[in-house]
């Protein structure tokens, strides 16, 4: 229940600095993207359900605010974060680059959606221009943001999980 | 045996998968819904905003406070010796003034005898604030601390200075979100002031960062119209209010079909820099009846 109470928080602090905090920011106009980082870490520390909801009302929260249909972001965060679940089996704590790789694969993969759907549809077919101007300088700066944020968020999952033993015990 | 069914004595859980598959069909009916009817607007919407608004106020005051204060401490000096220079201009000014206020006494005669208007002076308006951006890099769109508590409603245009930004495409209780001028899949029809040729603006995500839109199909057979010449908003648009100032145009070339143009404008508002904004309270559609 706290779990759920948390990452609840999470998803809307992350959100909030996404949009108020991180524009000012901003490097040539591009933000990093911490509901993605939110959402794969989810999906490889506490598996595909996990990665899943989190994914959902990360995009959902998107969707509301600023998308033009709800459910198209929460639907792409949803099997990012499901996708990321499926590596949990080869994640260990201590090892951070798989994390980042992931992170990183996953911002990559929602912009190369995005751009899809939303650009290569409506006939803007340059490429090389959003692929150097918007994806690579958003997933490079993702990344550095993770470099912060990824820590922070697996000292609370285990200070979390360490505390759930405790009164686990406890109860028994 | 099926991981649906449960075994006696353990608690049931529905495996990711199933879930998965549930939640996507629900999103796709969610997004067949909002594109066809705005059913979800209202409680959704509501919801979030009571949620999120709050600290998003907040966020944003705390920042502009903050940024106001470094300002101050970095100017505090500069602006002791711009007080001095401002002084002396301020003498020469108030000549200039006393020059000008006979002139515009001159003009308001004129005017009423030409019975113009003011460019767009008679709009009722109300001021807002910016407390979100976009949370992606794609599109440029924003939302604004006011909503149906004060007024506003969808398709009303926004401006800021002089300029036309966007116009108001959802409206929460206490917010309301705004797509700009300059976003990708935005279009506004537009006309050169000087000839009242009719041209279409749109956005590009291209020329965002180098602060430039794109405008097509202008007709200009008699080659009137020039590089810095004005583009307001047209008659003809069904979401903008006419002569509304979209900005100015850089350069221009003939289409390869030889009859219209095209090339790139300079929008009037500054889109980086953006803080406040100016919300019309009159809308296109209901000012003709």
């Amino acid at each position: 229940m706290i779990r759920k109470f948390l990452i609840g928080i999470l998803i809307l602090v992350c959100f909030l600095l996404q949009c108020t905090v991180f524009h000012t920011l901003s490097f040539g106009g591009i933000k990093p993207n911490l509901l993605m980082i939110l959402t794969a870490s989810y999906g490889f520390m506490g598996g595909r359900k996990s990665g899943l909801l989190t994914g959902l009302f990360s995009g959902l929260l998107l969707d509301i605010f600023f998308g033009e249909a709800i459910g198209f972001n929460a639907l792409i965060y949803m099997y990012i974060g499901y996708i990321n679940g499926s590596f949990r089996k080869i994640f260990f704590p201590e090892d951070v680059k798989l994390p980042l790789g992931l992170i990183a694969a996953s911002d990559l993969t929602f912009n190369i959606i995005n751009y899809c759907l939303l650009f290569l549809l409506r006939s803007r077919f340059h490429i090389g221009f959003y692929l150097f101007h918007i994806m690579i300088p958003e997933v490079v700066y993702t990344i550095g943001i993770s470099l912060i944020l990824y820590p922070l968020i697996l000292r609370i999952d285990q200070k979390l999980a360490a505390h759930e033993k405790r009164s686990e015990k406890k109860f028994v | 045996m099926s991981p649906i069914i449960r075994r006696k004595g353990e608690k049931f859980t529905l495996p990711s998968k199933y879930l998965l598959l549930i939640i996507t069909i629900l999103c796709i009916c969610l997004m067949v819904v909002t594109f066809t009817t705005d059913l979800f607007e209202g409680p959704v919407s509501a919801v979030a905003g009571y949620v999120t608004v709050p600290f998003q106020n907040g966020i944003t005051e705390v920042g502009s406070w903050l940024s106001d204060k470094s300002d101050e401490l970095a100017q505090i000096r500069m602006l002791l010796e711009e007080n001095q220079e401002l002084r002396r201009q301020v003498d020469e000014l108030t000549i200039e003034n006393t020059i000008l206020q006979q002139e515009k006494y001159e003009l308001n005669n004129l005017r009423e005898l030409y019975k113009l208007d003011a460019e767009y002076a008679g709009y009722e308006k109300v001021g807002a604030r910016i407390i979100g951006w976009d949370g992606g890099n794609w599109f440029h769109s924003f939302t604004i601390n006011k909503g149906e508590e004060d007024g506003l409603e969808v398709d009303m245009n926004v401006m800021a200075g002089s300029g036309l930004v966007g116009r108001i495409v959802s409206v929460g209780k206490n917010w309301s979100k705004v797509t700009s001028i300059i976003n990708d899949n935005s279009n506004v029809s537009g006309m050169v002031l000087s000839t009242s040729d009719n041209l279409i603006v749109s956005g590009d995500l291209e020329l965002m960062n180098e602060g430039l839109i794109r405008f097509e199909q202008l007709v200009d057979s008699d080659n009137q119209v020039a590089a810095g010449d004005k583009i307001v908003t047209s008659n003809i648009s069904d979401k903008y209010l006419p002569g509304i100032l979209i900005g100015y145009i850089s350069t221009m070339e003939m289409d390869s079909n030889n009859l219209t143009k095209s090339g790139y404008a300079t929008p009037a508002v500054d889109f980086q820099h953006l803080e406040e904004v100016l919300v019309i309270l009159e809308k296109k559609q209901s000012l003709e009846d």
